[in-house]
C-alpha cells in the first residue's frame, strides 16, 4: 500500500514513454520523460537557478501573507467595527482574477521583485486569513465564560486563549496558502515574462514555448510541480511537528 | 451569604426562570435538581455572574460582593486548554489574576494534590481519561480558594464508577475546605447523596417547587444507609407530583 503513489507514477511514466515511441510523436508535441529529462540536464543550472528565482518570490509573498493576514485576523477578532468594516472587502481580494490586475500592479509599483511578490501576496493572503479569523473565534463559550469569571481583560484573552486556540487554523490555512504563493508567484512572472521581465521558472516555459523547445518547457513544469509537492509536504511537516510539540495535535 | 429573590430571567419568549428565590448560607452544600429545561444551569450563571436577571435581583452579604477568585466553576466538560499541560491548566486562575508563577506553583502543586492528581502535572489533557480531566477541571476551580463552588452537571459524562468515586472525593473536599457549593444535577441519586439540600426546581417556566433538607451522615457509607433510599424515594415522590401538576 505504502509504495502504491510511487509505482503508479513510474508505471504511468513507462507508458508515456512507450506511447511517445511507438506512436512517433515528434518531441516538438509530446516530449517523453526521457527527452524531458535530458532538456533538464542539458542546462540544469539555468533552470534551478530559475526556480531559486521563483521560490524566493513564493516565500517572500507567504510571509507577508501570514503576517498580514494574522494581524488583520487579530484586528477584526478584537474589534467589531473593523470586522464590519474590512471582512467584506477581504472577498473582493479573493475574488478577484490576478492575472486581471497583474498588469497594473506591475506597472504601480515598478520595481519587478516587489511587483511579482505584491501579485502572489494578494493570491495568498486570503486562506491564511479566514482560517486565523476563525481559529480566533473558535474557543469553546465555557472557556470565554472562565476568562471572564476571573476578570480576564481583552489581552489576556487573546494571549492565552484566542491566539492559541487560533494555531492549528493558521497553520492549515497557512498550507493552503503556501501553494497559492506559487501559483501567484508563476502567474505574475507570466505576466511580467510577457513584458521582457527575466527570471522565474514561469519566463523559461514562455521563452521555450517561443522557440519550440517543448521537452525543456516540460522540464520547467515539471519543476514547478515538485516545488508546489515540497511546499505542500514541508508546511503539513511543520504543521504536525508544531501540534505535537504542543501535545493537543 | 447570597439571597435571591424573585429573580427572573427570559430568552425570547422562552421564560427560563419565573420568580426564583433562594438564600445560600456559607458552609451550605445546595443542590439545584431537576430536568433539563428548568433553568437550573441559568440560575448558576446569574450567581456566576455570567449573566444578569431580568427581574428580582440578587444581593450578596455586606463585603461578601465576589472578587474574581472568589468563585469556582466546573463546567459539565472539563473544559481545559488542550494545549497547556495539567499544571498550566490548573494555573491559569492564578496567572489571570497576575500572580508570578513562582508564588501561584506551590497552589497549583497542592489543588493537584487535593484532587488526587499528583505526578500528572506536565500530563496533557488529551493524555487523562476523562474523570481526571474532571479532576484538573475541579483542581483549577479550587487554586483561588474559592468562597463559593458552583458546578454544573460536572459528573453527568462520566462513567458510573468514575462519577462515584469523584462524588466521594468532592465531599470530603467540601468537608476539608469548609466552602460553599451549589450543584445542578439531573441524578436524584447524586443529589440524594451529596447535597445537603436539594433544591426541586420544575420548567416551563424554571422555578424552584420546593426543597428537602437531607437527613443524611455525609461520607461514602451513606449510599449504602437506609436514610438513603428513603430519601431517593421521597425526592423522587416529590418530583413526580411536581411534574404531573
Amino acid at each position: 500500500m505504502k509504495y502504491a503513489p510511487t509505482l503508479f507514477g513510474l508505471l504511468a511514466l513507462l507508458v508515456w514513454e512507450a506511447a511517445v515511441r511507438i506512436s512517433d510523436v515528434p518531441s516538438y508535441l509530446v516530449p517523453g520523460p526521457v527527452a524531458i529529462i535530458a532538456a533538464f540536464l542539458a542546462d540544469p543550472d539555468g533552470l534551478l537557478l530559475s526556480l531559486a528565482s521563483t521560490l524566493l518570490v513564493t516565500f517572500a509573498a507567504l510571509l507577508v501573507a501570514a503576517a498580514l493576514g494574522v494581524m488583520l485576523a487579530v484586528g477584526i477578532a478584537s474589534s467589531r467595527l473593523l470586522a464590519a468594516a474590512i471582512q467584506p472587502w477581504a472577498v473582493v481580494l479573493q475574488v478577484t482574477p490576478i492575472v486581471a490586475i497583474a498588469p497594473l500592479i506591475i506597472v504601480w509599483v515598478g520595481d519587478p521583485f516587489a511587483s511579482l511578490v505584491v501579485c502572489a501576496t494578494i493570491v495568498a493572503f486570503f486562506p491564511v486569513f479566514a482560517n486565523t479569523a476563525a481559529g480566533l473565534a473558535s474557543a469553546p463559550t465555557e472557556l470565554t465564560d472562565l476568562f471572564r469569571l476571573y476578570g480576564a481583560g481583552r489581552i489576556a484573552t487573546l494571549s492565552l486563549l484566542r491566539l492559541p486556540a487560533a494555531v492549528p487554523f493558521f497553520l492549515a490555512g497557512l498550507r493552503i496558502s503556501g501553494g497559492l504563493a506559487l501559483v501567484g508567484a508563476v502567474v505574475a512572472e507570466f505576466v511580467a515574462g510577457s513584458g521582457g521581465f527575466a527570471s522565474g521558472l514561469a519566463y523559461r516555459i514562455l521563452e521555450a514555448g517561443y522557440r519550440l523547445q517543448v521537452p525543456r518547457m516540460f522540464a520547467a513544469l515539471v519543476l514547478l510541480s515538485l516545488a508546489g509537492i515540497a511546499i505542500n509536504f514541508g508546511l503539513g511537516a511543520l504543521a504536525s511537528a508544531i501540534m505535537r510539540h504542543r501535545g493537543d495535535g | 451569604m447570597l439571597r435571591l429573590s424573585g429573580v427572573g430571567r427570559r430568552f425570547g419568549t422562552i421564560e427560563a426562570l419565573h420568580d426564583v428565590s433562594l438564600s445560600i448560607r456559607p458552609g451550605d452544600f445546595v443542590a439545584l435538581l431537576g430536568p433539563s429545561g428548568c433553568g437550573k444551569s441559568t440560575l448558576l450563571r446569574l450567581i456566576a455572574g455570567l449573566d444578569q436577571p431580568d427581574s428580582g435581583f440578587l444581593a450578596w452579604e455586606q463585603g461578601h460582593a465576589p472578587k474574581p477568585g472568589d468563585i469556582g466553576f466546573v463546567f459539565q466538560d472539563a473544559t481545559l486548554l488542550p494545549w497547556a499541560s495539567a499544571a498550566e491548566n490548573v494555573l491559569l486562575p492564578l496567572r489571570l489574576k497576575g500572580i508570578p508563577r513562582e508564588m501561584a506553583a506551590p497552589e497549583v502543586h497542592a489543588a493537584l494534590h487535593s484532587v488526587g492528581l499528583d505526578g500528572f502535572e506536565a500530563a496533557r489533557p488529551r493524555q487523562l481519561s476523562g474523570g481526571m480531566r474532571m479532576r484538573v477541571s475541579i483542581a483549577r476551580a479550587l487554586v483561588t480558594r474559592p468562597r463559593i463552588l458552583l458546578m454544573d452537571e460536572p459528573f453527568a459524562a462520566l462513567d458510573e464508577f468514575t462519577r462515584h468515586k469523584l462524588q466521594e472525593d468532592l465531599l470530603s473536599l467540601w468537608q476539608d475546605l469548609r466552602c460553599t457549593v451549589v450543584f445542578v444535577t439531573h441524578s436524584i441519586y447524586e443529589a440524594a447523596f451529596l447535597a445537603r439540600r436539594i433544591v426541586l426546581m420544575t420548567p416551563r417556566p424554571g422555578r424552584i417547587d420546593h426543597e428537602i433538607a437531607s437527613p443524611l451522615q455525609p461520607g461514602p457509607e451513606a449510599r449504602l444507609m437506609p436514610a438513603y433510599a428513603a430519601l431517593v424515594a421521597q425526592v423522587t415522590h416529590d418530583m413526580q407530583r411536581s411534574m404531573a401538576v
